[in-house]
């Protein structure tokens, strides 16, 4: 049991990791005041970007993939803004929409690295015994640093305020729309980052559907936490476990596989309803998915 | 630039600017195709001749158009009572399950068959939808609901056609045995359009439009979705309301399931080739109409012809099937982000 346990970590580490950062992206976005459905067509594309990058130049620059999935993931958000708060559309639709257009785009764009290797993956670093992607590491730092720029810094609570009462945060001379536009692009990069991490670091090839759901996980997974970052690293590794269980016991038991695949969308809903009840949905930024115009309320 | 609001927006302005939000989102696509180092003008021309250019291809766009048609009239009720169903798939494919399980196993003399399996279909997508207007009073979102659930459909048809249903006469590919002929749907010569499906989706869009604008309950519905507030004031409760758009919904995407199995595959098969992405479109189609079940008459076979397009793109281009997710995606997002323009003017300069 020790060993099994012991196997499992590293994989439930690795499938957390996009999840944690996928998660910290909408929480940034959701504490301005925006829902973005859209996460997971915004990973497909981050992947798709960070790819194309690091395969087109086997020599070239890791930090230019990433940072190519980063503007990835920060553009295809840029038109989520441009229609949720510019244009004051609904954001859940407009999500949806978004996730349509990422998936389609990343599928559409990518044939034409279906099937093809990457020889510059991202080496794993060797921490205390334990191979972990940099990316791991990088997002339990981007984890704390949010976590603390959120409570402790003035604009952390600018960003806040605009979430809770962004009439309010008006009055007291807040560009309110700036602020959102901001928090949803920074939202994108964090994702377009996710997507990155499974290109250049958990696969090395590049297949259609990598994301395979993930990032609708990462979106619940922001309720189930309660918008909070450092409840975030804890909800991803505990989503990480199970998929990783699943792996391990897909071969061994009884139960058809079809079940195992359910499983994180059962648990996600049970997740959700559990923190329904609980009132959880209590804590969401007050001003939540409404569009902001000014003088009405 | 500033918006100022409409006291009250013509018909006119919004026909107008959904003519115009669908131009912009074709233009978009079109620039995604460059990208992908396609002429637009050869995917678009490639589109427009397969479909509408000659009779295979309308029929090919009519067969697409059924579910539309079913589920976007569910839908277009659904989101006037701000009731965010994303799950048709989900919901189309229990109606499938329910529908094959009815022609597989349940012993009818003939002329029953049909009906039984189509009140099964009913009855699978307007249980699962059911499930989601649940989860609702316990505070869980819909949108995310009902997305969850499609999931959940898919590995439980996965499970059932490659194990307790798996058919005898199978060999690499999974799928359930071949109903018995009572359980076929009659096509129109040499097509796959199933009339009786057609003539049940028209009839439904007509009935829906009709609860809507004249019964009791249509009123308490779009007050529900418009003003909350004065609903509850009124003592009219969202949550039945919700529970009841659900069902009508959710039964609807089941009808759709049960047409395509009794019509065009005559057994159960995987997911993906169930639905061709019909509960993702309908949306549009939904959106689209401006929530009105009848409209969706024209907008569902509009839609039928991108789905249909995307087809022939996959076979004459060779481009993946996921083109049609762009086209769906890009009209979706123009239509709600040009909205705006609907019921409001736009004035330049500061206030």
């Amino acid at each position: 049991m020790d060993n099994a346990l012991l196997d499992t970590l590293p994989r439930a580490l690795a499938v957390g990791t996009p999840l944690l950062l996928a998660c910290l992206g909408a929480i940034l976005n959701e504490r301005a005041g925006v829902v973005n459905l859209g996460l997971e067509g915004v990973m497909a594309v981050g992947a798709l970007a960070a790819f194309a990058v690091a395969a087109s130049a086997p020599d070239a620059n890791l930090w230019l993939a990433v940072g190519a999935a980063l503007l990835a993931g920060a553009a295809l958000a840029g038109l989520h803004a441009l229609a949720t708060v510019t244009l004051r559309a609904n954001q859940f639709v407009s999500g949806l929409a978004l996730a349509l257009i990422g998936t389609g785009a990343a599928g559409l764009l990518g044939k034409r690295f279906e099937g093809l290797p990457l020889f510059n993956k991202v080496p794993d670093w060797t921490v205390g015994g334990f191979a972990l992607s940099p990316f791991t590491l990088a997002a339990l730092g981007l984890a704390a640093l949010l976590a603390f720029w959120l409570a402790a810094t003035r604009t952390g609570l600018t960003l806040r305020s605009v979430g809770e009462n962004p009439a309010a945060a008006d009055v007291l001379g807040v560009n309110v729309g700036l602020v959102r536009v901001l928090a949803v692009l920074g939202g994108g990069a964090l994702a377009g980052l996710a997507g990155a991490f499974l290109a250049l670091s958990y696969r090395s090839s590049w297949a259609d559907n990598m994301t395979a759901g993930l990032g609708w996980i990462a979106v619940a997974l922001v309720i189930f936490v309660g918008w909070r970052p450092l409840r975030a690293v804890a909800g991803a590794l505990f989503f990480g476990l199970l998929y990783a269980l699943q792996f391990r016991l897909q071969g061994v038991s009884a139960v058809p596989s079809e079940v195992w695949s359910a499983m994180p969308f059962v648990l996600v809903l049970v997740v959700l309803a559990v923190a329904g009840v609980r009132g959880q949905a209590g804590d969401a930024p007050a001003a939540l998915g409404r569009p902001y115009v000014r003088g009405e309320r | 630039m500033r918006f100022v609001p409409l006291a009250a927006p013509s018909a006119t302005r919004a026909a107008l600017v959904t003519l115009g939000s669908v131009v912009v989102a074709l233009l978009l696509c079109a620039l995604v195709f460059v990208l992908a180092g396609q002429s637009p003008a050869e995917v678009y021309s490639t589109m427009l001749r397969g479909t509408l250019g000659e009779a295979g291809g309308l029929a090919e766009v009519g067969r697409r158009t059924i579910p539309l048609l079913l589920i976007g009239a569910g839908l277009a009720l659904a989101f006037r009572a701000q009731f965010f169903n994303i799950g048709a798939e989900g919901q189309l494919l229990l109606g499938a399950v329910l529908a094959a399980g009815t022609a597989l196993f349940v012993p009818l003399p003939g002329p029953l068959l049909l009906p039984a399996m189509f009140a099964g279909g009913f009855l699978g997508g307007g249980l699962w939808a059911l499930l989601a207007a649940g989860l609702r009073r316990l505070n869980v979102n819909e949108i995310l609901s009902t997305l969850m659930l499609n999931y959940v459909a898919v590995a439980l048809v996965t499970y059932l056609i490659a194990g307790p249903w798996k058919g005898k006469d199978v060999r690499g590919y999974i799928y359930t045995d071949t109903f018995v002929p009572a359980g076929w749907l009659p096509t129109l010569g040499g097509t796959q359009v199933h009339w009786p499906t057609l003539g049940l989706g028209v009839a439904l869009a007509l009935g829906l439009q009709w609860l809507l604008s004249r019964s009791t309950f249509g009123y308490a519905l779009r007050v529900v979705g418009e003003n909350p507030g004065a609903a509850r004031y009124a003592g009219l409760s969202s949550a039945r309301v919700a529970t009841l758009v659900a069902l009508l919904t959710g039964g609807l995407a089941g009808l759709a399931g049960a047409g395509e199995v009794a019509g065009i595959h005559h057994r159960l098969l995987e997911a993906g080739q169930v639905s061709l992405g019909y509960g993702f479109t309908a949306v549009i189609v939904a959106w689209l109409a401006r929530g009105h079940p009848a409209l969706c008459l024209v907008t569902a076979p509009l839609m039928g012809v991108i789905l249909a397009g995307g087809d022939l793109l996959k076979i004459d281009l060779n481009l993946p099937y996921r083109v049609v997710d762009i086209f769906s995606g890009v009209i979706l997002l123009c239509l709600i982000a040009g909205e705006v323009f609907v019921r409001h003017r736009v004035v330049w300069g500061r206030a």
